[in-house]
């Protein structure tokens, strides 16, 4: 057991499967020379040679296209996308190839390729560098969405990635890059598709994944620590295949529920979980299903606007506050 | 098509009931008209049209309660996008008429709009949270005899009883549902209507999170009685009338003047907080038929007993025929109790939130009083005052019916 970083957590789980299986390669953008925009890969280029650590041109669709060929033949190639907000431009590569071809070949061939990248604002790099636009990705069949919020789980779905066969998206965070955990040092691939209660409780459900789990913590334990209140957080951990199971069984538990979420609200996850409350906890509900959302507008540069806009600390407490007194609960 | 709904007439209203609508189907409709006569917790008031156009439907008829923002009526502003009702004005009003039927009565002959007859025609069901639904069908509790204190009156799951320790016994024996909720064998119900339903859950709140104290003191009131003598004698003829619950509402007011922290409210904000209200705004508990009305007197301390007087006897009045205004209610930042007419000695009461505090008054009772070592028969007032302890400590509320009963003992200070 060690404590490190959430980026290392990354650098560790891309090392080890790359000593493992030498079909692992990594290809992106200044990966390589200059170790990654946020040094995940340092040092990786100077242990396993350029065969396996390819700097590319800012090209996205195209070297992931040619990773998502590459794939199809067989081997296991890590794009990194610089952020999830240039993953755009290499859409129709992941959406209408890397999504599409076990069903379109009729299982005669997979793409296993990773798509790393990191989503988030909170730093100041204005509308267009600063988004969650993780749904568009979880909105597809035949692709799969993880978003690891310790450094933990950042390891272990990242080993459950790399080694599955279907394309896979890992959605890393700016700002957990330098959150600190503990790590244990032999940490197993995560199951794909399973949820984490990451704080039990009885009182109420939060349900959260990526940055907004590590802010449902807080609440919670802030929460527990001055008003009692016995919060239950629900950390996704995968968009697609979701767990819905977890979901349901908490708030049939504590018969409400707030979603936190970093993306826009309308027609957000928080509102993909609302649904599935509604589905599977209908009957157990108290109160309706609260959701906390980034502001609906581009992420403003201005520190404070920016501040403003992003769901806090603050708005996730009050929604509990709020959800709890609907249910005219103390 | 406009669809008209439910206005927000008050701060605190969350749903409205139709008293009456004032336009049928096929009317014209001009800004400025009258259409319905709203219901809500504290008055009933018209409410007017903002757009020219032909009533079309009525969607909620009268008696029934919706949340603010539901449709109640729509309105046809000519704009020709196509209605599920039929065209033909006549039609429109048949069909509309047959659709506010209540439910029991014959049904009107079988008709093409007989879908949408059906579909308006559901049982009243009390708002219950799903939870609570699930609860009531699985231990037969009956949630018309339940009352709710979530939004809107909501049922939720703290308004129904904890479920039963014991398992239903083994022996298989058939458990009698819960009687929980249900009323007792031969009672009279009668539901709350929004007013009872807004007492109930208002000072339900209060007396449940707010921790009080009382504190009593009394006033040797003959010179009140002399000067209240004195004043209609002066008053003989202007038509103007001073009662001893002017001048104690004067008394009060100037007694908050000068004791700021009793003129106050709690507010949860940030760790809690004192708001020390600038107003002196006292509000006069008014038993009207509906039940408790609490008009306010804005800026009591500023007026005179006589004007004191007329302002409350306009407020009573309109107290009395449910017509106070959301203005005529706001902003009180104490309140004042009177049951002195019923030769009430002393009582205690419920503070309406969010306010600091409550005087409950007593009648002027004769006693035998010593002054100057010989037995006579003065009259003293009782008063009580219930305080917020969060935000009134003893001492504040003893200085304060101490200054009170200076003033009421002094009443000339009333005047000056």
């Amino acid at each position: 057991m060690s404590v490190i970083t959430y980026r290392q957590a990354l650098h560790d789980a891309l090392r080890a499967e790359m000593l493992r299986d030498e079909n692992v390669l990594l290809i992106g953008e200044e990966i390589g020379k200059f170790e990654g925009s946020y040094k995940i890969t340092a040092g990786l280029l100077a242990e396993f040679g350029q065969k396996r650590v390819r700097d590319t041109p800012i090209a996205e669709e195209g070297f992931t296209g040619a990773a998502v060929g590459a794939a199809m033949l067989g081997l296991r190639p890590v794009v990194e996308i610089m952020t999830i907000n240039f993953s755009l431009l290499a859409l129709d590569q992941i959406v209408n190839h890397a999504a599409k071809i076990y069903g379109m070949f009729g299982g005669q061939a997979t793409a296993p390729i990773v798509i790393r990248t990191p989503g988030g604002g909170g730093q100041q790099l204005g509308a267009t560098h600063s988004q969650n636009i993780e749904l568009y990705y979880a909105f597809v069949p035949g692709l799969k969405v993880v978003a690891p919020s310790t450094p933990a789980d950042a390891k272990a779905l990242m080993l459950a990635a790399i080694r599955d066969d279907d394309p896979v998206l890992v959605l890393e965070n700016l700002a957990l890059y330098n959150t600190k955990d503990e790590v244990p040092d032999d940490v197993a691939p995560a199951e794909i598709g399973k949820a984490a209660i990451a704080h039990p409780g009885a009182d109420i459900t939060v349900v959260a994944y990526s940055r907004m789990a590590t802010v449902a913590l807080e609440a919670a334990e802030r929460l527990a620590e001055t008003e009692g209140i016995d919060v239950e957080v629900v950390d996704l951990r995968s968009l697609r295949p979701l767990d819905r199971e977890t979901v349901v069984a908490s708030v049939r538990k504590t018969n409400c529920a707030v979603v936190l979420e970093d993306d826009w609200l309308t027609y957000g996850i928080g509102a993909e979980i609302a649904a599935t409350i509604s589905d599977g906890a209908f009957d157990w509900l108290d109160a309706p299903v609260r959701r906390v959302a980034m502001a609906e507008v581009p992420m403003p540069y201005a520190k404070p606007l920016e501040a403003a806009a992003m769901p806090s600390l603050d708005d996730a407490i009050t929604a509990i506050h709020q959800t709890l007194d609907a249910a005219n609960r103390p | 098509m406009i669809d008209i709904p439910m206005p927000r007439l008050s701060d605190t209203m969350e749903e409205g009931t139709i008293a009456a609508w004032h336009k049928k189907p096929g009317d014209l409709v001009s800004p400025g008209d009258v259409i319905v006569e709203i219901e809500t917790d504290k008055a009933v008031m018209e409410h007017e049209a903002y757009e020219l156009g032909t009533l079309a439907s009525i969607l909620v008829p009268e008696g029934e309660s919706v949340a603010i923002g539901t449709p109640i009526a729509r309105l046809d502003d000519g704009t020709g996008e196509d209605v599920p009702a039929p065209q033909d004005t006549s039609a429109a009003e048949a069909s509309t008429a047959t659709e506010i039927t209540p439910i029991g009565s014959p049904a009107e002959s079988s008709t093409a709009s007989d879908t949408k007859v059906r579909s308006t025609q559901k049982t009243v069901h009390p708002r219950a949270t799903p939870l609570v639904r699930k609860l009531a069908r699985e231990r037969g509790i009956d949630l018309t005899a339940v009352s709710g204190t979530g939004p809107g009156g909501r049922i939720v799951r703290a308004d129904i009883p904890a479920a039963p320790e014991s398992a239903p016994d083994e022996t298989g024996a058939a458990t009698t549902p819960a009687q929980t909720g249900t009323p007792a064998n031969d009672a009279e119900v009668v539901p709350f209507d929004p007013i009872r339903q807004a007492i109930g859950t208002r000072l339900t709140q209060s007396a449940t999170t707010t921790p009080t104290f009382t504190a009593t003191a009394s006033a040797d009131v003959e010179a009140l009685f002399t000067l209240r003598a004195d004043l209609n004698a002066a008053l003989d003829g202007t038509g103007d009338k001073v009662s001893i619950n002017d001048l104690v509402m004067r008394a009060v007011a100037l007694a908050l003047r000068e004791h700021p922290r009793i003129n106050a409210s709690y507010s949860p904000a940030g760790r809690g907080q004192t708001l020390m209200h600038k107003q002196v705004n006292v509000g006069v508990a008014v038993a009207a038929p509906a039940g408790l009305m609490v008009p306010v007197v804005h800026n009591t301390d500023r007026l005179a007993v006589s004007a004191i007087g007329t302002r409350i006897r306009t407020l009573s009045a309109k107290a009395m025929d449910r017509a106070l205004s959301p203005d005529d209610m706001s902003d009180g930042t104490f309140t004042v109790s009177n049951l002195g007419m019923f030769g009430v000695e002393n009582f205690t009461a419920i503070i309406n939130p969010p306010q600091g505090a409550i005087l409950a008054v007593g009648a002027a009772l004769p006693e035998t009083r010593l002054v100057d070592g010989a037995a006579v028969e003065r009259r003293r007032m009782r008063y009580t005052i219930t305080a917020d302890h969060r935000i009134i400590d003893g001492a504040d509320a003893g200085r304060f019916l101490a200054g009170l009963t200076e003033l009421l003992e002094n009443p000339l200070r009333l005047l000056a």
